[in-house]
């Protein structure tokens, strides 16, 4: 559909979170903790924090939480009794202030839980959700998006995007049907569009690699010597798989507490040694630099190659995470002039 | 520094060392870890306040171990490790060459693991006075206040396992978190599985930990994590009388008996 211009004035945008909450609608906004910003459910636009140029943790929550129940299991008489999750419990909910590449983000997610198996729980969450958009004003030295396509201001991906313009108010910009839907419910806070230059408002985030060339140099490069080099420092926490916004790794947990339990799936990463251990003993990926080698590769050669995407959005998130400073954009352009 | 580069590039000459473990200078004002192996490439090596990152983490690692003989530049809590690893039989005193790092940021001079005692018995180990502060406010919680404390504190936690991949004491292959046959703790970053993973880190580190905040610092999500292990560090002063990471021939305080001890249920 074409993109619909509105604009939302600050104080608007108050009352249609309210709107939003009174519909019975989660509204997940970033509220900041010490320095670190979460989504996090919202009551009234005033517990959001503005302060952030990324998120700490990305917003994958909302499709794919950190731990999820898949079903249920109780040992009686008659045998054992499962009980699969009901996905018509997931709230209708909204995702605001999430960042043009956050959104983006939800195509690796939306792939990979379609590549073979339909994955349910992931899909009717997604389905329940609508994301309202905040282009970048500003970046840091850690955004990349612009070398993986992306940028401050890319529609793509979001229902509504939100631009801060003169004033403080927001040229809105309606992108999808699910947009349109909640333009027209709260269409008493949109007004006609102000035409600001949207471009003016918008961070400009210098290009670091070129995407393109990457790929296919990516493809090539398993028995390359930079692993190893960049990897001695990584101490192989899930740091970075844990705040990005596409990876998608997960791990299936049986809990039980008596006859009864759950089956829930918890967020993994190909960071950990354990990670690919067999039962024999074996590990294909002995040492971190194989594993480090995993994690790039996987998003830069075997996803462009078999889901047609490239897996980073250059939102920075794993290397603001970093305890150690493994820093993404310092090796893929290292792997680019390799 | 340009004692701490000659000493590194003297001992890659002379091979006395195949690597030297140092800090370098990182992306955006960070600093990381370096592992120079040639003599000219001593000459990133940096020392200054932004240098706090324990690197006795890195004897640890597959990749370094197998370096055979190494240098570090060595902290007091990087030496405290040290002693503390090489006293649960994890490290040999003569495959390191240790680059100490005084509280000035000058170059030492530790010739070995005595030498290292020897330093280390003149030095003090106290913890930051803001971590202090936060941990009598926990002394004088209440029980229901200490337990609202760290739900809320833990509760962002998604097991990301940083705090335990910085320690220099984690080095288990195995970690008992996973292992699961029984399964000890859920696996799940959620309540109970963040509080047993944590409390149970914390008695995992008691009378080992040196107090070095590393785990604290790692935190992607500012848990302070380290402040559990700095009150078990207390409880074993106060307790038993002994400080973990000061002689590299030191029995585990928690798994020796002596007569003296003053519980009484094993006499």
């Amino acid at each position: 559909m074409d993109i619909e211009r509105k604009l939302i004035k600050r104080a608007s945008l108050g009352k249609l979170v309210e709107q939003l909450r009174a519909e019975g609608k989660v509204v997940l906004a970033p509220k900041k903790k010490k320095n670190v910003v979460f989504f996090e459910p919202i009551n009234t636009i005033d517990e959001m924090s503005t302060d952030y140029i990324a998120t700490t943790q990305s917003p994958k929550a909302a499709a794919f939480p950190k731990s999820d129940r898949i079903l249920k299991f109780e040992n009686g008489k008659e045998g054992i009794k499962f009980e699969g999750q009901p996905t018509s419990v997931y709230p209708e909910t909204v995702v605001l202030g999430l960042r043009p590449c956050d959104a983006t983000g939800f195509d690796s997610l939306t792939a990979i839980f379609n590549w073979d198996y339909k994955d349910q729980l992931y899909n009717d969450r997604l389905a329940k959700t609508t994301f309202i958009g905040i282009s970048c004003a500003s970046c840091d030295a850690y955004c990349f998006c612009t070398s993986v396509k992306g940028g401050p201001g890319n529609t793509h991906g979001t229902d509504i995007l939100l631009t801060a313009v003169d004033g403080g108010d927001f040229l809105a910009e309606i992108v999808s049907e699910k947009g349109k839907k909640l333009a027209v419910s709260g269409q008493q806070y949109f007004e006609a569009d102000s035409g600001a230059d949207k471009e003016k408002f918008l961070a400009n985030v210098p290009v670091k690699f070129d995407v393109d060339t990457l790929v296919p140099k990516a493809q090539n490069s398993f028995e390359s010597p930079v692993w190893l080099e960049q990897s001695l420092r990584c101490i192989g926490c899930g740091a970075c798989a844990y705040v990005c916004p596409t990876c998608a790794c997960f791990d299936m947990q049986d809990e039980t507490t008596g006859s009864k339990g759950q089956r829930v799936r918890c967020w993994d990463s190909c960071g950990f040694g354990l990670f690919t251990l067999h039962t024999s003993g074996h590990n294909p990926r002995e040492v971190q630099s194989a594993r480090w080698r995993q994690r790039v590769l996987h998003k830069f050669s075997y996803m462009p190659e078999r889901l047609n995407v490239v897996g980073c959005i250059g939102c920075g998130r794993c290397s603001r995470a970093c305890p150690v400073d493994m820093n993404l954009s310092e090796h893929l352009v290292n792997l680019a002039e390799a | 520094m340009d004692d701490l580069r000659k000493k590194a590039k003297d001992l890659l000459e002379s091979q006395a060392v195949n690597v030297i473990i140092g800090y370098g200078e990182g992306t955006s004002g960070a600093v990381r870890a370096i592992f120079p192996r040639k003599a000219e490439e001593t000459d990133k090596l940096i020392y200054d306040d932004r240098c706090t990152q324990n690197l006795a983490v890195y004897l640890m690692k597959h990749e370094i171990k197998h370096m055979e003989k190494k240098g570090i530049v060595a902290t007091i809590p990087a030496m405290r490790s040290i002693l503390q690893v090489a006293s649960e039989y994890q490290l040999k005193e003569d495959e390191l060459v240790i680059l100490g790092i005084g509280p000035d940021g000058k170059l030492v001079d530790i010739p070995g693991f005595k030498a290292m005692e020897d330093y280390l018995a003149t030095q003090d180990f106290g913890i930051q006075e803001d971590d202090k502060a936060i941990l009598r406010k926990i002394d004088a919680m209440s029980m229901e206040e200490r337990w609202s404390f760290w739900k809320d504190e833990l509760s962002p936690c998604f097991k990301c396992y940083a705090c335990r991949a910085a320690c220099p004491m984690c080095y288990c292959t195995r970690c008992f978190v996973e292992v699961n046959t029984p399964q000890w703790i859920p696996i799940s970053a959620n309540e109970i599985g963040n509080f047993e993973w944590h409390l149970l880190r914390a008695m995992h580190l008691a009378g080992r930990c040196i107090n070095c905040g590393e785990c604290g610092r790692a935190c992607p999500l500012e848990i302070p994590i380290h402040l559990l292990t700095y009150k078990m560090t207390e409880d074993v002063q106060t307790d038993f009388g002994v400080t973990a990471g000061l002689k590299a021939d030191m029995p585990s305080v928690l798994s020796t008996y002596k007569l003296e001890d003053k519980e009484t249920f094993i006499r």
